[in-house]
Order: C-alpha cells, then sequence, then structure tokens
C-alpha cells in the first residue's frame, strides 16, 4: 500500500472523497441539512472533472431514490445521501430498492425527525428504516465514513449480497467535525472495489421485466429471498470488513467491544455517542470498576450471535436508545439485544437509556449516571425501571 | 423516415405480447402494441403502477419483450431519468457503446396527479426520455376513482353524481416546461399516433404524449366501440390532436365539421346522467367551443 498524507476533512467531505475514488456513475440526491455538504462537494468534483458522473438534480428525496434505483439496474454504480425528513420521504422506495436488489449505496447523516422541526443528531430518521431489507452500517469518526463506503460499494455489489447500503453518520457531530482522515490510493480503491457490468440489468440484449405484479403463489418467497439474502450477507460485510484492515491497518468489525472481557457490566451504543461511552469506560477502570461497552456497528442485518459472544457474561446490560419507538415494549436497540439475549437462554438485567433526542448533548457525566444505575442493579438484584430518559426535563 | 401508411406500421416487430390480462377491448393494450412497434428492440420502458403494469407483468409470466421496470406508483418519471442518466454515464465511460430509447407508459393518475412532481422534474431538467400518459381518465386500477383527468360531468365511484372540474391541461403544463415536443394522440388515428412517437423518441430532450384511451368498464362502453370513442372524441374538438415542437403548435388532423359532443357522452354509461340535463351539455359543448376555437378546428354541423 501507498503511504498518502493524511487529509483534513469532515465526515462528509470524507465520504464525498470516497465516492469520488470510487468512481461513481450517477449521483442523485436533493438537498437537506446536515447531508448538503456531501453533495456539494461532489459537484465540485463532478464540475472540476474530477469524477466522471452524472449528477441528477431531483425535484426530491422521493425521486432520488427512485433514480438511483433504476441507474443501478441500469448498470452504473450509484450514490445519494439524505437526512431526517428527506429520509422518510424516500420509505417507500426503500423497501422496493432492496427486494428488487440493486447496490445502491446511501449515506445517511442522522438526524431528528419532525415535529417539531431540528436539524441535529439522533437516530430518529434511521430507526423507521429498519425493515426496509437495506444493509445498515453505523460508524464513530469521518475516517470510518470514508473506510465504510469504499467497503460498501464491494459488499452492494456482490453477487451473493446484491443489496443496497446504508452509511449512518451522525448529522453535525460526524458530518460537520473535521479530522484527520487517512486515505488509500485510487488504485487501492479500485482494486478493492472493482467496477463489474453486473446481471441481470435493464439491457435491451437480455430483456428481462423488473418490478412484476405477484399474487399470493409466489409473493412470499420473492420477499423471503430478500430477507434470506440479507441474512447471508453478515459474514460478507465481516470479511471484508477485515480485508479492508489488511490493506488499510483499519478494520472496525461488525460489533466493537471495549473491555468486555472480565466486565460486570456492559454500555451498548451506536454511532459517535460510542466515543464518549468508551472514555467513560477508560476513566472508570482507571477507577478499577468493570465496565465495559460495545459499539455496535451493524445493525442490519443484526449481529446477534457476534454481540452475545461479548455480553453474556455480564451481570447488568445498558443499551442507548437516540430514538423512540412509540408504543413499543422499549427502544429499537434496546428490543433488539434483548431478543438476542432471550434467543440465547439468557436472562441478564438490563435496562434501555433514552438520550441524546434532537442533539440534547450528552456528558461524559450523563454516561457515569448510566453506569452507577447498573451498578445498583448488579448490587441489589433489583431493577427499579426498564427504561431512563436521562436528562429529561420537567 | 416518417410511416407512410398504417401498413408501414403493421409490418414492424411486435414488441408486446398478446395473452396479458388486459380487458377486451382496452385501449392502453393498443397503445402498448403501437408504441412498441415504433420503438423497437433497443428501448427500456418504464411503467407506473396501474392497469398495464397489473395486468401485463404478472409473474411468472411478462408480455414485454424488451427490459421493462415498475417501481411504484408515483416516480415513472425519475425512475426514466435514472436510466437515461446511467446509459449517458456508462456511454461517456466507455463502459457501454449501445444508446436506447427510454420510454414511459403511465396512467392520468401517475401523470396529472402522484406523479406530476417527478414528471416536472424530469422535463425542467430536460433529460433525454418519452413520457407517454395513456389517459382513461381516472384510476381505473383501484376501482374508477376519479383523476385530475376524469372529465367535467364524468360518473366515477368517488364522482357519483359527476366530476365538477375540467380535465386538468397535461399538455400546457408539458409545454410550458419548454420540452422538446408535445403530442396528443388516439388509438382512431394510428398513423399519425406512430409518426408521434417516433418523433418524440428522436428528441435530444424531454418529449411527451398524451393518449387518450377509451377504457370499457370505467367508461362502461360495449368493448367493440373503443376505436369508434377514440375517433369521436377527435370528431367532437374534445381531443383535438395536435403537437408542440420548436416552440410553434400545430394541428396535425383538422376535423372541419365537428360532431355534437353528445354523439361522444351517449355512448358511454358514464355520462348516463347528464345526456338529458341540458345546462350539463351545455358546458360540455362550450368547452369543446374553446378547444376548437383554440386549434382551428371546423365548426359543429348537426
Ligand atoms: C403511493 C400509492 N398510492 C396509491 C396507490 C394505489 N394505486 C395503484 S394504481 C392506482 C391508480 C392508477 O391510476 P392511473 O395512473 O390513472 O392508471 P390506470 O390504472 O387508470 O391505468 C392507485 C390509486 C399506489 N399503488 N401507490
Ligand atoms: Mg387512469
Amino acid at each position: 500500500m501507498q503511504i498518502i498524507e493524511p487529509l483534513t476533512l469532515s465526515g462528509n467531505l470524507a465520504i464525498a472523497y470516497a465516492v469520488k475514488q470510487l468512481d461513481v456513475d450517477v449521483v442523485a440526491a436533493y438537498p437537506i441539512t446536515p447531508q448538503t455538504t456531501m453533495v456539494e462537494k461532489i459537484s465540485e468534483y463532478i464540475s472540476k472533472g474530477e469524477l466522471k458522473a452524472n449528477l441528477l438534480l431531483v425535484e426530491s428525496e422521493h425521486s432520488a431514490i427512485s433514480a438511483c434505483l433504476s441507474a443501478a439496474a441500469s448498470g452504473a454504480r450509484v450514490f445519494t445521501s439524505s437526512s431526517s425528513q428527506g429520509l422518510l420521504l424516500m420509505h417507500e422506495i426503500l423497501f422496493i430498492t432492496s427486494a428488487l436488489r440493486f447496490p445502491v449505496v446511501m449515506a445517511i447523516a442522522n438526524r431528528a425527525v419532525s415535529a417539531p422541526i431540528n436539524i441535529w443528531n439522533d437516530h430518529g430518521d434511521i430507526m423507521p428504516q429498519r425493515d426496509t431489507g437495506w444493509i445498515q452500517l453505523f460508524v464513530e469518526s469521518a475516517q470510518e465514513a470514508y473506510d465504510k463506503v469504499i467497503q460498501a460499494y464491494r459488499i452492494a455489489e456482490d453477487d451473493k449480497v446484491r443489496l443496497p447500503i446504508m452509511i449512518n453518520i451522525d448529522g453535525i457531530v460526524l458530518s460537520h467535525t473535521y479530522e484527520p482522515v487517512y486515505p488509500i490510493s485510487d488504485s487501492d480503491v479500485a482494486s478493492f472495489s472493482p467496477w463489474n457490468l453486473y446481471s441481470p440489468r435493464l439491457d435491451p440484449d437480455n430483456p428481462i421485466t423488473i418490478g412484476a405484479f405477484c399474487y399470493p403463489d409466489y409473493y412470499f418467497e420473492t420477499r423471503y429471498q430478500s430477507l434470506k439474502a440479507l441474512n447471508d450477507s453478515l459474514p460478507i460485510i465481516s470479511n471484508v470488513d477485515k480485508e479492508f484492515g489488511e490493506l488499510s491497518g483499519r478494520s472496525y468489525g461488525i460489533v466493537s467491544p471495549f473491555k468486555c472481557d472480565d466486565a460486570d457490566i456492559i454500555l451498548i451504543s451506536m454511532g459517535s455517542i460510542s466515543m464518549t461511552v468508551r472514555a467513560a469506560v477508560k476513566k472508570l477502570r482507571e477507577k478499577g470498576e468493570k465496565v465495559g461497552m460495545l459499539s455496535l456497528k451493524l445493525f442490519r442485518p443484526f449481529p446477534s450471535k457476534e454481540l452475545i459472544r461479548y455480553i453474556k457474561n455480564a451481570k447488568a446490560i445498558g443499551i442507548i436508545d437516540r430514538a423512540f419507538s412509540p408504543g413499543a415494549v422499549a427502544g429499537p436497540v434496546f428490543t433488539e439485544v434483548t431478543s438476542a439475549l432471550y434467543l440465547s437462554k439468557m436472562d441478564i438485567p438490563s435496562v434501555d437509556f433514552f438520550l441524546g433526542l434532537g442533539g440534547r448533548d450528552v456528558k461524559m457525566e450523563d454516561i457515569k449516571d448510566i453506569f452507577n444505575i447498573l451498578k445498583r442493579i448488579v448490587k441489589t438484584g433489583l431493577i427499579e425501571r426498564h427504561s431512563y430518559y436521562i436528562g429529561l426535563r420537567g | 423516415m416518417p410511416f407512410k401508411s398504417i401498413n408501414d406500421i403493421i409490418v414492424k416487430q411486435d414488441f408486446f405480447s398478446p395473452g396479458h390480462g388486459l380487458c377486451a377491448g382496452c385501449g392502453a393494450a393498443q397503445i402498448a402494441r403501437i408504441v412498441m412497434k415504433v420503438v423497437g428492440k433497443d428501448s427500456i420502458i418504464i411503467n407506473s403502477t396501474g392497469c398495464l403494469e397489473v395486468s401485463t407483468t404478472t409473474y411468472p409470466w411478462t408480455a414485454w419483450k424488451v427490459p421493462y421496470i415498475h417501481v411504484a406508483f408515483e416516480n415513472a418519471a425519475a425512475v426514466a431519468s435514472g436510466i437515461r442518466s446511467a446509459y449517458d454515464a456508462l456511454i461517456m465511460k466507455k463502459k457501454l457503446n449501445k444508446d436506447v430509447n427510454v420510454v414511459v407508459l403511465a396512467g392520468d393518475g401517475g401523470t396529472a396527479d402522484i406523479g406530476l412532481q417527478a414528471l416536472s422534474g424530469a422535463f425542467e431538467r430536460g433529460d433525454r426520455i418519452t413520457y407517454i400518459c395513456y389517459d382513461n381518465e381516472a384510476y381505473m386500477n383501484t376501482g374508477i376513482q376519479r383523476s385530475g383527468a376524469t372529465p367535467y360531468g364524468a360518473w366515477t365511484t368517488t364522482s357519483p353524481s359527476g366530476q365538477r372540474t375540467f380535465k386538468k391541461d397535461l399538455m400546457g403544463i408539458a409545454i410550458a416546461h419548454r420540452v422538446k415536443y408535445a403530442a396528443t394522440a388516439s388509438i382512431a388515428y394510428l398513423l399519425d399516433a406512430a409518426n408521434k412517437v417516433e418523433k418524440a423518441i428522436s428528441m435530444n430532450g424531454p418529449s411527451f404524449i398524451h393518449w387518450l384511451q377509451p377504457c370499457t368498464i370505467g367508461w362502461r362502453f360495449d368493448p367493440k366501440l373503443t376505436v369508434k370513442l377514440s375517433r369521436l372524441a377527435v370528431k367532437t374538438g374534445l381531443w383535438p390532436l395536435y403537437e408542440y415542437y420548436d416552440g410553434a403548435v400545430k394541428l396535425t388532423v383538422q376535423v372541419p365539421k365537428r360532431a355534437p359532443v353528445l354523439e361522444y357522452l351517449k355512448l358511454q354509461g358514464r355520462f348516463r346522467h347528464i345526456i338529458n340535463n341540458k345546462n350539463e351539455l351545455v358546458k360540455i359543448q362550450s368547452y369543446a367551443d374553446e378547444l376548437a376555437a383554440k386549434f382551428g378546428l371546423g365548426p359543429v354541423s348537426e
């Protein structure tokens, strides 16, 4: 591998840089804060001729995803990105993209959903997309966002996968924070994630009908195939991450445990907040407390087995949810984790912590408070409440 | 090369097969067949959700011998733009070498109502696609509900006492976007229609065809009358055949002597409740007269 100097990039710009190196053919997008600078940068690359691609400036996110789907169906390598209301507007077509098995790659600068309107970060936009059949990755830094975009094309375009992928970066926190990012060379990108003209596609020499009408006699099987493809993609996602590690020295895993081996208490988180949690764990470990944390890098397909491996010996588990699932048993991440525990016949006291909605600051002290609550549970064996709303006033 | 006779069209290869599930006498099948004969093999068809889509693609069968894609109801234009954009990019980057015609077939609901925004976007960007709206004047696939293209007075299940507004002017909307080419078409005037499709696909930008499609079930008429009704729509002045190109609108089929609108309305069950209502008839007749004046058609002769 060539040694390349680091660039100072925000999460959005790191993604744009990867998109340029990946020689994407079609970009269709619509502006929404905090995703905008990503597409602005790509526009600049295209207008300067640094990226040879068509930029389709559509009139809505619904059209952005529709055009990406069909451009991918024509054999092009495509990219789109969105946030919040824009992602919600795409919702209908997200299901169709995965069911028709087109390798669309989308970066999402996660942002709270209306109402009230709010441009800051939480996971309220992505959680309603849980069941759309896409592979869903979460990252903690601009570097990781860059690395994951390169991996995403390799995974999505793999004949055994052929599924769309969402790369989630926390809006503002990651999308707009500048960090040193170590790119890999253009030629390394090209050989790691090479473009191939795949089939079947919309090709007059091999005509096929895409998006047919299905009676009950075939619908079930068709949906099952997409479900199976998503479940079967897990080892491929994991291997691509490992291979990327061999190339770049950076590998993240599909779950990223920290100090879990002997931990009594483990806090599970997703996205940039994991950095704060990791820092809190370090501090508490210095004081001799047996705490650990685990950052979920992959949310769909959900890595149950890998997760259980690291948390099975804990005496209490905390789960951070950055979105509500109104009226549900608990928050979306909590529900996944506890289902995984149940299926592994494990009864570990677990508590759901809602925090950081609409960009509400989460401080180290908040994380320490969470660990204190969990510590009490370990000590007393009593769970007072299954959910806490950290920092909620009134 | 324009088609000179119907025979020039008939001899062309079919890319829309028989055996689909559209109704006997369905005008959409006739439109699809003619369009496919003209656009030929190197074309990609985009279809919005609706009668044509559900009846021609019942898995594991398909009536389409060219690449065909249906994604959803309201996004046919965006899907077409994506394909256009992909082919242009892949050809520019020498990853592909053969170009295609990108042709949309969408219903009036998918065009005038829920799909209008995506269509406006594609027109405004100047995307090189041909968008053909087969207009059966209601949401037929879901059981005859009114659309923005339902004509004044027509019964539908959601306008049980008759539609209270006049049809949305789709051609006017297309022309306002300065598309390269726009035309109306009728299955009773095949030569005119086929030549319009041929022109549309040859444009270096967006083209639009608005094609009236009699629907036996929704309009309530005997299937043998499909072509006759198509002709009467033109003869009454309710469906003038014209085209827009290079900033100018030109009538393509003159009607020297117009038939009164009643001749057209009385053959359709959807107008049954108004054919004895003088006020309503006057309203529809003056709407036809207005169109006739605008496009230079002849006077009504009883
Ligand atoms: C977003 C969305 N809303 C509603 C529907 C239900 N729907 C399917 S087809 C259709 C009507 C289609 O009407 P039109 O475009 O005129 O085509 P036609 O069936 O008349 O040929 C409707 C309302 C849908 N599929 N998707
Ligand atoms: Mg209709």
